[in-house]
């Protein structure tokens, strides 16, 4: 009786498999040091447009503290469903098609509990962002893997996806513009996928939350594809276009049945998204789009100056479209991902993330976000070449 | 003008420091298509002036600024262009503007001290032919000046230093 009660053999399994986020490491490394220049967050620098957060205080002057609907307010719903349309021509009905979420957090694991059974395989294009393999894994499922390649530029192929898919292939994610790689993918390329995924039946997990921060080209809605509506679930929320993350306030938009089985966790989990960021968010959709313009205006300025950056410090770095992610390579410096950011954070006091913090592929790579003002971005920049010209020669 | 053309002029009015390779490499551009592009404005008064917006009140300077609803009778010939001019000839006067509504003209003068700018306005503003009324109003606090919030609180970075 006592002998000491190791609790943590009393977890359950699947969380204890989980294995750390190799973010968080950094975070305990970069906290502990001084003047540094960040390029590890993920997250704009803006803050929330002034009307956005001006509408919110006004609602809670009127009282509009109480739950919503657990589908969320019908008022933003059918906000989404016009701007849905508007933007890409695919129709979603308000009242059973659309539910809104914590963020795309929430929605993403609702949408995997919604449609895996246990032993269900989710093929994952890697690198991504970090979540997509654990919600898999807590509601049951198995992640596959696919590693995407500098090469292709971090693109899913149609070949890769066959090669990936078995009998047990339930679903696969789709996430561009991408964290951490900032790839965009094009209409016709999505379209070969599409192909695949209508032969071997596939459900389509889309995560579109960078859909606004495309520089390059059009951004082309997975569920606008012909015959692809009814088996995506489309995720996407306010956090980047609106500079909202933490409001914590996305959306789910997909077929009355995969909508409604997510309604029916949502409900006992979450009950309704907060009801001050809802209002917030249709702000946000109402009146938001001049100052989402600007922001993106000057993320596609400092973009630019970052890849010019990299590529004259003379490292290879293909062109990211979309996000505020830019993924070098750094495979020339002869250090892992690992090792140079840690290298660079103690040399010259500035945080990028590694690669391999958004899986394995993500390996000779590191992640920087451009979400910071140009004056840093060019501090950063000379700082990363000093450190760099010193390993190149 | 193109959509980049713009932004040129839109990242030299927040910071007209910033330099032509930077720009360039900013927008995509050639750099000596900007720098033509700049010294073409400049010379077409497009680009008038670079200008540094100075808080003197931080200093202690304790100018004076008012703001003069000023009443005119129009000009044959020449509208209310001229009578503007001989009252933005002063260097005493910062800005004049055409208005809709109640009054013609908002005159921003600055001076040492009230008794300054006041003698200002009922010696040289209110005397002047086809002036019928100036009303003055001192402005007592500034808060935000061309689109530049004045002793905004410096608002740090409050996002965590790593996240996903």
């Amino acid at each position: 009786m006592n002998a000491v009660t190791n609790w943590a053999q009393r977890l359950s399994p699947v969380v204890r498999n989980i294995p750390p986020s190799g973010i968080r490491r950094f975070f305990d490394l970069v906290a502990e040091m001084k003047g540094v220049i960040s390029l590890g967050v993920g997250e704009p620098d803006f803050v929330t447009p002034w009307s956005i957060r001006e509408s919110c205080i006004y609602s809670l002057e009127k009282g509009m503290t109480m739950y919503t609907s657990n589908y969320g307010l019908l008022e933003l719903r059918e906000a989404i469903a016009r701007n849905i349309y508007g933007d890409f021509g695919v129709t979603y009905d308000p009242r059973k098609e659309i539910v809104v979420t914590v963020g795309v957090s929430e929605a993403m694991d609702l949408a995997m509990r919604a449609i895996l059974s246990p032993g269900d395989e989710v093929i994952i294009p890697e690198p991504c962002y970090v979540s997509y393999s654990a919600c898999t894994a807590l509601a049951g499922g198995v992640p596959v893997p696919v590693a995407t390649t500098a090469e292709n530029e971090f693109r899913l192929t149609p070949r890769q996806l066959e090669a990936a898919i078995t009998p047990k292939t339930k679903a696969v994610i789709i996430a561009y513009p991408s964290n951490p790689t900032g790839a965009t993918i094009s209409g016709p390329e999505l379209a070969a996928l599409a192909k695949i995924i209508e032969q071997y039946d596939l459900i389509v997990i889309a995560d579109e939350i960078y859909d606004k921060l495309t520089y390059e080209g059009q951004h082309t809605c997975f569920s606008s594809l012909p015959g692809m509506r009814d088996r995506t679930i489309l995720l996407n929320g306010f956090s980047k276009a609106y500079a909202m993350t933490g409001w914590r306030i996305g959306y789910a938009c997909g077929n009355p049945d995969f909508i409604g089985a997510m309604v029916k966790i949502h409900q006992y989990t979450m009950l309704c998204a907060p009801i001050t960021a809802q209002m917030a968010a249709l702000e946000a959709l109402r009146n938001g789009k001049g100052a989402m313009e600007e922001m993106v205006k000057q993320y596609n300025q400092r973009r630019k100056l970052m890849l010019h950056g990299f590529r004259q410090m003379g490292l290879d770095c293909f062109e990211p479209r979309g996000a505020f992610y830019i993924f070098p390579s750094i495979e020339k410096t002869g250090l892992n991902c690992e090792e140079f950011s840690e290298a660079l954070l103690k040399e010259a006091n500035v945080a990028v993330v590694p690669g391999t913090a958004f899986g394995q592929p993500g390996e000779g790579h590191i992640r920087c976000s451009y979400a910071a003002s140009v004056k840093q971005l060019n501090e950063a920049l000379e700082r990363i070449a000093g450190f760099v010209s010193k390993r190149l020669s | 003008m193109t959509q980049r053309e713009k932004q040129i002029l839109e990242i030299l009015e927040n910071d007209s420091r910033t330099g032509a390779e930077q720009i360039a490499i900013m927008l995509g551009m050639d750099v000596a298509e900007v720098r033509a592009k700049i010294a073409e404005w400049e010379a077409q008064k497009i680009i008038i002036k670079y200008n540094t917006i100075v808080n003197w009140e931080k200093l202690g300077d304790d100018t004076v600024t008012a703001m003069i609803e000023v009443k005119i009778a129009p000009q044959r010939d020449a509208g209310y262009d001229s009578l503007a001019e001989r009252i933005y000839r002063y260097p005493e006067v910062k800005s004049v503007l055409l208005m809709s509504g109640g009054y013609d003209l908002a005159v921003l003068i600055e001076g040492q001290s009230l008794k300054e700018v006041a003698m200002f306005v009922s010696e040289k503003l209110a005397t002047i032919d086809g002036v019928q009324s100036t009303g003055t109003h001192f402005v007592l606090k500034k808060y935000k000046m061309g689109g530049v919030i004045l002793n905004g609180k410096h608002e740090d970075d409050k996002r965590l230093v790593i996240t996903p």
